[in-house]
């Protein structure tokens, strides 16, 4: 199997679903809608040919500056070809949603609630999108790129007795 | 030409439940069934994970995992550092497989640069991730056959490992986060007693391997308590995403470094070993088979190094990897290069690039995004922890709540791993 | 020519009660079974054979804080773990300790970000610190040395006798 005969196949089965393809390093990025991506990992999943019946990965990047802001990024890999893919959903700044692959991959549980966790993108579908990693009353989306890293000021010799007048010491 | 049609969607029948899904009913009144935290302080949860378990008596009816309780924000600070100052990241993601992450990130990297790892630094790496792979079995072995309250085999299981940190020791100089592998191949040469050392060690193993095999595989015990319990079958275990041992032990021979080798994996000779039931007993023998394979690995790998003799053990590029200490003393450019590399670092092209490994619990894969800058944009671990805890309400339903410690433990997860 | 002479044959010895009660405390000094992350897995090697922390009264796990005397922090405290540890800490009974092992512990080590609590005794008071990432099993045998030594100088009523200088640490 090669890059571009999936590519080939699914310009022929879903025209308009292929926004743009990419490859780099060998592997093959395939941007499509928010509307088409369960459509198009159920074909490449069910296909016979193609069999993409694993999801590797699903993650979400932040390119912050960037219109469309956010994309989800996917990873279907095929057991019996030995091959992988990417599928990249790119989702505007304001209300980013796509619709979920948990019908499709149980697996797609749990990231996708680590995708919202970190970076507060909605799926749509999902049966329990509740925070995953972080506390549950924790505001904000610690992986956006507008989100600071967080953390404390690093003490040294001449600034250690401000930082631990204020640092929150146990007490008994 | 005849137009195809995208094929009508099938729905996956496999569920993973949430907290909220077991809890709430309980605070509402539901009176027939009862609900137990276990954890995320608790003696068997190899960690701080905690599970939310329905029980009807002493059955389990709904369990779910509430993770979280070790996150630390990995991803986001690697994003942080440069490529090089990450590695250091990584290996406290999954810890007790430090070089396996290794592997995985400076994978991706190296990718992301298009480098070329010498023979020298590629053996290198099949040997020390073989290692790590006994290491981290022995580590699961240990704990697992505690949690079934065999004392013992925890003993013998470390004392074996302390060897194989004696020798992750000798070539890093730490014992458990070695950082070792570094984008362009190794961090400095094996040393001198290398071979030697590892010889030693993969001459008493096997033996060693049948010992803890006296102890577990026939024990009227152990086997009361494995055979037939959490079994998932090979559908189930692809649609969560299960990989490595417990994927091979449904019977799929699904293994990285056969079906997609990297590092050279494909000039070795060794057996993927495989079970059928996808029981905790199957779990067990697949690892148990692991180890011996690894050990095999590990001579093959250790003949090579022989007989490839000294050589460069990172990259030539420059631009990738520092020039050696001697060179700096009298050759300017290496100056440049080695002043440019740890002040600013090197700079990727942009894109983006995932590597996949056979860690010992699963695929571990590392998506790295470049955005042409010495920082990685973006960092994504695929912790194969993480994605095979959630098929852990599937195997424990309907089981007791003795067999979900023995589960929890066949599954070997990191919560390190799990949370990031 | 003292009491101990006669009292002696009698199998009968003088001492200080705090040194009695100390000597049992520091003797059976049994910790929480309790890890977090990496350093955890070094504390499981120093209890294994090849370190034998059972050499120092400690072979012991309590798996109920109830039961401990002493918490040893093995790893990186995530803000959402921080109210458990805090809570464990409360359910133990006095007399406590507290030994932070590792960086991560102590000081947040290389995780200076927004999910990990910049050192534990932001949530419980620490007695001894134990440096590495992570502490050899010997640094940690060592950390539990120091803690002993500390014990020994505890009076009846909580107070502490601090060292004085050049005092040597007798091990």
């Amino acid at each position: 199997m090669d890059n571009a005969t999936v590519v080939e196949r699914l310009r022929q089965v879903l025209p308009d679903a292929i926004q743009k393809t990419n490859e780099f390093r060998g592997v093959v990025s395939i941007f499509v809608g928010p509307e088409a991506i369960v459509d198009v990992a159920a074909f490449l999943r069910d296909d016979p040919d193609l069999s993409y019946n694993f999801l590797e990965n699903l993650c979400g990047v932040d390119y912050l500056g960037r219109d469309p802001r956010f994309e989800v990024v996917y990873h279907l890999q095929s057991h019996k070809n030995r091959h992988r893919v990417c599928l990249k959903v790119g989702l505007p700044e304001r209300n980013p949603a796509v619709p979920t692959l948990t019908g499709l991959w149980a697996t797609a549980n749990w990231q996708e609630r680590e995708t919202f966790d970190m970076f507060g993108i909605a799926f749509s579908g999902h049966p329990g999108l509740q925070r995953i990693l972080m506390p549950d009353d924790w505001e904000g989306y610690p992986q956006r790129k507008d989100v600071p890293l967080g953390g404390e000021e690093v003490a040294f010799t001449f600034n250690q007795d401000q930082i631990y007048a204020h640092k929150p010491f146990a007490k008994e | 030409m005849t137009t195809l049609t995208a094929p009508r969607i099938t729905k996956t029948p496999y569920t993973v439940p949430s907290p909220q899904e077991i809890i709430r009913p309980a605070m509402e009144g539901k009176q027939d069934t009862m609900v137990l935290n276990m954890g995320p302080h608790h003696p068997s949860t190899h960690g701080v994970l905690r599970l939310v378990v329905e029980l009807d008596g002493e059955t389990v009816v709904n369990v779910a995992p509430d993770i979280g309780f070790l996150h630390t924000g990995i991803e986001k600070t690697m994003e942080s550092k440069t490529y090089q100052k990450a590695v250091v990241l990584t290996d406290r993601t999954d810890y007790l497989a430090p070089l396996s992450n290794n592997l995985s990130y400076v994978m991706a990297v190296e990718q992301l640069l298009d480098c070329v790892v010498p023979e020298r630094a590629q053996t290198a790496r099949v040997l020390l991730t073989e290692l790590q792979r006994i290491a981290s079995h022995l580590v699961w072995l240990g704990t697992h056959a505690l949690d079934l309250a065999a004392m013992s085999v925890f003993l013998y299981a470390f004392r074996e490992r302390e060897q194989i940190l004696d020798i992750f020791e000798l070539v890093s100089g730490a014992r458990l986060m070695t950082s070792y592998f570094r984008v362009g191949g190794l961090a400095y040469d094996l040393p001198d007693d290398f071979v030697p050392t590892v010889a030693a060690f993969l001459d008493i193993m096997p033996g060693r391997a049948d010992e803890y095999e006296n102890l577990l595989t026939g024990n009227p015990i152990w086997l009361e308590r494995t055979v037939g319990v959490g079994a998932i079958d090979t559908e189930a275990a692809i649609s969560y995403g299960i990989s490595g041992p417990m994927l091979r032990a449904t019977g799929l021979a699904w293994d990285l470094r056969k079906d997609m080798p990297y590092c050279g994996y494909e000039n070795y000779d060794f057996a993927i070993p495989t079970a059928k039931n996808g029981d905790i007993y199957d779990r067990y023998l697949v690892r148990m088979a692991e180890i011996r394979e690894s050990v095999k690995i590990c001579k093959q790998a250790l003949q090579r190094l022989q007989d490839l003799g000294p050589g460069p053990w990172t990259t030539t590029d420059r631009k990738i990897s520092p020039p050696p200490k001697t060179e700096i003393t009298h050759s300017m450019e290496s100056l440049i290069h080695h002043f440019k590399l740890w002040t600013e670092g090197f700079k990727p092209p942009i894109g983006d690039a995932m590597s996949a490994i056979e860690s010992p619990r699963g695929q571990l894969s590392t998506y790295v995004v470049s955005d042409g800058s010495p920082k990685p944009y973006r960092v994504h671990i695929r912790a194969p922890s993480f994605i095979n805890l959630q098929a852990l309400p599937h195997m424990a339903k309907g089981r007791l709540v003795a067999d979900l410690v023995a589960l929890i433990a066949s599954m070997d997860p990191v919560l390190g791993e799990v949370d990031r | 020519m003292g009491l101990e002479e006669k009292a002696g044959d009698m199998g009968i010895v003088t001492t200080s009660l705090e040194y009695v009660v100390n000597w049992g405390r520091t003797n059976a000094m049994w910790p929480l079974l309790f890890g977090l992350a990496c350093c955890a897995i070094e504390m499981m090697s120093s209890q294994a054979a090849n370190y034998d922390l059972s050499r120092f009264g400690m072979e012991i796990n309590r798996a109920s804080p109830r039961q401990a005397d002493l918490i040893i922090v093995a790893g990186r405290v995530s803000r959402k773990m921080a109210p458990v540890i805090r809570r464990l800490y409360d359910q133990m009974s006095d007399p406590k300790w507290v030994i932070a092992m590792g960086d991560c512990a102590s000081c947040a080590g290389v995780f200076n970000n927004y999910a990990i609590v910049q050192g534990v005794d932001e949530i419980v008071p620490v007695d001894v610190y134990v440096a590495g990432c992570p502490p050899r099993p010997e640094a940690l045998i060592d950390g539990i040395i120091q803690l002993h030594e500390k014990v020994r100088r505890m009076k009846l009523n909580g107070e502490f006798k601090p060292l004085e200088k050049r005092e040597r640490i007798h091990v």
